[in-house]
């Protein structure tokens, strides 16, 4: 298990680098809130390539919603293109169960049948509880099962992860 | 006092009344509300939250907008949906209400909507639900007699917080029959719970409920005096039966002194929004320059409103 986490900004540089060259010049950037929609923002901008930014909340798309209820003060999903026939890379920042990138999937095919889905994570932290893999990984971390990693942006917009004890760790 | 709505972990469960909620519950509906409205502009308008479940639109009262927007954000939120229009079965058999409700509750409803013409039969069936053991049945009150339509409450405050923001910089005036409408009693307790700065109520001494200040209003026989400087009017349907009784003198002469006309709003800020719960009598509360007009937000209230059932919706049955 780790002691410290590596800084999220030589990470997302890292990323980006194995997005630059892979992902087609028209694709989609779709961040899951919020951690997720940070990172579509930043990358948008390191990426060359017209590289329209979505976001997407999955509270009404959660499997846990039986035993937990409502997540209190859900984002809106927006979506500013046509999803149908679109190539779109779904971006997250920590993946873990893998619960949330389906919900995500589920989401996006509301909207319209994608052409293509990949999947771009800051940090791949195994554990995953369905078949689903990244595209895309900055980093791989072994974690314990009862902490969580969180992005937080600063004020100044660096973005930053802390290690957090929590018994709530069927987020990612 | 226990408040029935909310379970022990002070999460909604029920929406019976808007009277004594907290203001942080009001305000994450209208929270969860938000996102509920660009479902509508999906090309599947449809979120899989209530999938699965069976919602009843009990209706011992007739509606029609109502029953139809509860019917629509139920299936928008996956849910089966049963419409039992019960003024004209059971009941007239001699079926009591709790009989009704232990019929339904067999047939494994998970959530009633229920409008009823006596006040406090939502708060009975919640009761009932709880002692006989059925607690996970939700009960979401859709109008009851003179007493309250929370939802109605809801969707007029989502509406005035899309256009107008603030609660506490805001003179909202309610105008019209307010002794006979539940929809101004839920949207007084909301804005006062909300904090708005000045809640007013306009209508002839017949149309108001005695001691109305006593609900934190203050209160203005006058359209001339109690629509200066507001931000928002809300014009109240004039039920037409009360025109039968000794309340008032006629139609015409109550548009004559409390209908909105373009005159009348002019008294209003310049950036006013109109509201108006529907269905519209155009000619006796409203002038149809106004209601048409650009301050109006009338048909936005109808959009609004569909979200705002979904949220309660999806809020109450995740507790």
């Amino acid at each position: 298990m780790i002691a410290t986490l590596p800084d999220a900004e030589t990470v997302l540089g890292r990323l980006a680098d194995k997005m630059r060259d892979a992902i087609a010049f028209d694709a989609k950037l779709v961040g899951i809130y919020s951690g997720g929609a940070w990172l579509a923002e930043r990358l948008a901008r390191m990426l060359p390539g017209d590289h329209p930014v979505g976001y997407i909340d999955v509270s009404f798309y959660r499997d846990d919603y039986a035993e937990r209820g409502l997540r209190p003060n859900p984002a809106t999903t927006a979506l500013p293109f046509e999803v149908g026939a679109s190539r779109i890379v779904l971006i997250d920042d920590v993946l873990y169960t893998g619960r949330s990138v389906r919900a995500a999937i589920n989401e996006l095919f509301d909207y319209g049948r994608p052409q293509a889905i990949e999947l771009a994570v800051l940090i791949d932290r195994g554990g995953r509880e369905l078949p689903i893999e990244a595209t895309y990984v900055g980093e791989r971390l072994a974690v314990a099962r009862d902490a969580s990693i969180v992005l937080e942006r600063r004020a100044d917009g660096k973005l930053e992860l802390t290690l957090e004890d929590a018994q709530d760790t069927s987020r990612a | 006092m226990h408040n029935p709505q909310l379970n022990a972990e002070g999460e909604l469960t029920h929406l019976l009344t808007l009277e004594g909620l907290p203001p942080e519950v009001i305000g994450r509906i209208l929270d969860t509300a938000v996102p509920f409205v660009s479902i509508a502009e999906r090309e599947v308008k449809k979120v899989p939250l209530l999938r699965g479940k069976t919602v009843f639109n009990l209706f011992f009262e007739s509606s029609t907008r109502t029953r139809t927007t509860f019917e629509i954000a139920a299936k928008r939120l996956s849910a089966d949906v049963i419409n039992l229009n019960i003024g004209v079965s059971s009941t007239s058999k001699g079926e009591t209400l709790l009989d009704t409700i232990d019929n339904l509750a067999a047939m494994n409803a998970d959530m009633f909507v229920v409008r009823h013409a006596e006040s406090g039969a939502p708060h009975l069936i919640a009761q009932h639900l709880s002692a006989s053991g059925k607690s996970h049945i939700h009960v979401v009150n859709a109008g009851d007699g003179r007493h309250g339509h929370p939802t109605q409450g809801l969707l007029d405050l989502f509406t005035i917080r899309h256009y107008k923001r603030d609660f506490r910089a805001l003179a909202v005036a309610i105008v019209g029959d307010v002794l006979h409408s539940r929809v101004a009693r839920s949207l007084i307790h909301g804005l006062t719970t909300l904090g708005t700065a000045e809640v007013r109520v306009i209508g002839p001494k017949t149309l108001l409920p005695t001691a109305v200040e006593s609900l934190g209003v203050r209160v203005f026989h006058r359209m001339q005096e109690g629509l200066d400087g507001c931000d928002v009017v809300v014009m109240l349907r004039l039920q037409n039966e009360r025109m039968r009784g000794s309340l008032l003198p006629s139609a015409g002469e109550y548009f004559k002194h409390y209908g909105l006309t373009p005159e009348k709003l002019r008294l209003a800020k310049p950036d006013a929004i109109v509201m108006h719960p529907g269905p519209m009598n155009r000619g006796v509360e409203i002038d149809s320059a106004v209601a048409d007009g650009s301050h109006s937000v009338i048909l936005p209230q109808v959009t609004f409103g569909i979200a705002v059932r979904m949220a309660v919706m999806s809020i109450v049955a995740g507790n």
